[in-house]
């Protein structure tokens, strides 16, 4: 195998991103009574319902009306508090978009917006309640810094980093329990700075979010199986892209397969490509992501094995595309 | 009052003069909230180019930001930026677009999509609260924008939290650009909606400076719930053609057109 920094056991289950994420504001406010989380009816799945108890002064709920949670969080970011707003990223980004548009990023009030459950977290809910397109309407935005993290790690850091930044965020997190793709504490995260969670010069896989666990587990499957040698990224920050990890991976890599829980258009495979062609970076290159149709019903989990992001999946992919090069 | 007068005609002809040099603006609506507009700069908001970066300011936060033109000339007046700034309205790459932008010394918020300036202020008050700040946040919102459903969202929470530091001012002009506003979606009665939501509502003739400032003197209205004002106004106010004429929405004058409404406004009626 490659000389990968992953030690953590794989299948393993972790905490939920957006778990970690309410633990994380708890500490945080803990000591800056600033800290403000405005909530759409959503402290319950958002698990904020132990922060709304420790700190009731900091908790701000307006009922299920998404725009006015986005304004009301502007205008309380306007007047120096640090506002998370929490909403499913389904009614976030899609209800509220013209606030994310005008009253956060176009007026520069520094309000970190939180998607929960997002992707396809709510399964068979079905498609009202999938955001596939979270990426791709916020990456047209100006002034919209868009974090997916992967782990438990990744989250704290990005909720810490976001926390001491005044700028406006959009941060993406799931509810299923993830695996720590990292417990050596080596890596560092920073945000607009891909994450290199496995190294192999054969082919890049390029991930975020809940999809960056499935990627390592299809090239260990690549490794032991094919010998062929993945290095997987979790790029959780997705605009701006780390432009020069990209230029690395297209030199060291024979080819690139990108990996996200969004529609196949206008997410993190078309940011990637967008860039790798601009710089004439011609490599064999696939996105993996939801076809554009009517997303099959099931559970998260049976929604993504049918479009293939999977560890099967993923590692099928890879070889299809490696398969283009003989 | 005979001064606060004399600075709304004085408004109005510098409306109509950047308008005219811009070839674009509107103008009807600008001129019937610029008394709304004199009367809070001059004599309610406790704001300054001084004070402007100060937590405890009042905000004043323009929801109808298309009558973009009526807040500049108060701005320029109140000494947030040159007068001669306004020789670039609408220019390329000037920062004075039209509608109001942070890239302009005074203004609050970007606005100019309609039903965005009292979900921001309820915000900013609902802040002033948290912080046991005593500043008041002000919004100017046009009739025709209330069927926007996130003023209504935003009335309910206002009320919620009992932001009685809050005033939203309707301007109550009647016409939008389709025509009379009760034609496009009748939004009365609006005092009584906005009773039912929690609110202390009182008339006023929004054109009036003396009605308006006492209107504001009394605010607010109830100890514990947000005030609006419902400022009943006259569309094109002040110069005698444009007056509730629907076309002057966003007309730009003549040259003709031009000198006989700065002649109207130049002497008290």
């Amino acid at each position: 195998m490659g000389n990968e920094i992953l030690k953590a056991p794989i299948g393993g289950t972790g905490a939920a991103n957006q778990d970690v994420f309410s633990a994380t504001l708890q500490e945080l406010a803990a000591t800056d009574r600033n800290i403000v989380v405005v909530t759409s009816d959503s402290r319950g799945s958002g698990k904020l319902v132990p922060f709304g108890k420790k700190y009731p002064a900091q908790i701000v709920e307006v009922g299920i009306a998404e725009q006015n949670l986005v304004g009301m969080a502007a205008g309380l970011a306007s007047a120096g508090k640090k506002v998370f707003a929490v909403s499913p990223a389904c009614f976030l980004t899609a209800r509220a978009l013209e606030q994310i548009k005008n009253d956060v990023a176009y007026s520069n009030n520094p309000v970190k917006l939180i998607g929960i459950s997002a992707g396809v977290s709510y399964g068979a809910l079905g498609s009202t309640h999938h955001s596939l397109h979270d990426f791709a309407v916020l990456r047209a935005i100006h002034n919209m810094t868009i974090v997916v993290p992967a782990d438990s790690f990744e989250t704290t850091q990005a909720v810490q980093q976001v926390a001491a930044s005044e700028q406006p965020y959009y941060l993406r997190f799931g509810k299923k329990p993830m695996p720590l793709l990292d417990e050596t504490g080596e890596t560092t995260f920073q945000i607009g700075k891909g994450r290199v969670i496995r190294r192999g010069s054969d082919v890049a896989i390029i991930a975020n979010g809940e999809t960056v666990f499935p990627a390592l587990q299809a090239a260990r499957k690549l490794a032991t199986e094919n010998g062929i040698e993945a290095t997987v990224v979790s790029m959780h920050t997705i605009k701006p892209l780390d432009e020069k990890l990209l230029s690395e991976l297209a030199l060291e890599c024979k080819a690139i397969l990108t990996v996200e829980e969004h529609s196949v258009n206008g997410g993190l495979g078309e940011a990637c490509a967008s860039w790798l062609l601009k710089n004439r970076y011609h490599k064999p290159f696939d996105i993996l992501g939801i076809p554009d149709e009517y997303t099959v019903t099931g559970s998260q989990v049976e929604i993504l094995n049918h479009y293939g992001i999977s560890e099967s999946g993923i590692a099928s992919r890879v070889k299809t595309l490696l398969n283009t090069l003989t | 009052m005979e001064n606060l007068k004399e600075k709304s005609r004085e408004y109005r002809r510098n409306i109509l003069k950047y308008i005219y040099k811009a070839k674009a603006g509107h103008t009807g609506g600008s001129l019937s909230c610029i008394d709304i507009l004199n009367v809070l700069y001059n004599e309610v908001l406790n704001v300054s180019p001084e004070t402007f970066t100060s937590p405890d300011r009042d905000r004043y936060i323009q929801s109808k930001g298309h009558c973009v033109e009526a807040l500049f000339v108060v701005l320029a007046d109140k000494g947030f930026f040159p007068e001669s700034d306004l020789e670039t309205l609408c220019k390329y790459q000037s920062h004075y677009i039209g509608h109001p932008t942070r890239k302009v010394n005074g203004v609050e918020q970007n606005t100019g999509a309609l039903g965005h300036g009292l979900p921001m202020s309820a915000g900013v008050a609902l802040a002033a609260k948290m912080d046991n700040r005593d500043y008041r946040v002000f919004t100017l919102m046009g009739d025709g924008e209330l069927p926007e459903g996130s003023n209504w969202e935003a009335a309910l929470t206002a009320a919620h939290y009992k932001l009685d530091n809050l005033c939203a001012i309707v301007d109550l002009n009647g016409l939008q650009i389709t025509g009379p506003t009760k034609d496009v979606c009748n939004t009365e009665p609006l005092d009584k909606k906005f009773e039912s939501f929690g609110w202390a509502v009182r008339h006023v003739d929004g054109n009036d400076v003396v009605a308006l400032k006492e209107a504001f003197d009394a605010l607010p209205f109830e100890k514990g719930k947000p005030s609006v004002i419902i400022a009943h106004t006259v569309k094109g106010k002040g110069v005698s053609f444009m007056e509730n004429d629907l076309k002057w929405h966003h007309g730009v004058p003549t040259e003709e057109q031009y000198k006989i409404a700065m002649q109207e406004l130049s002497t008290a009626p």
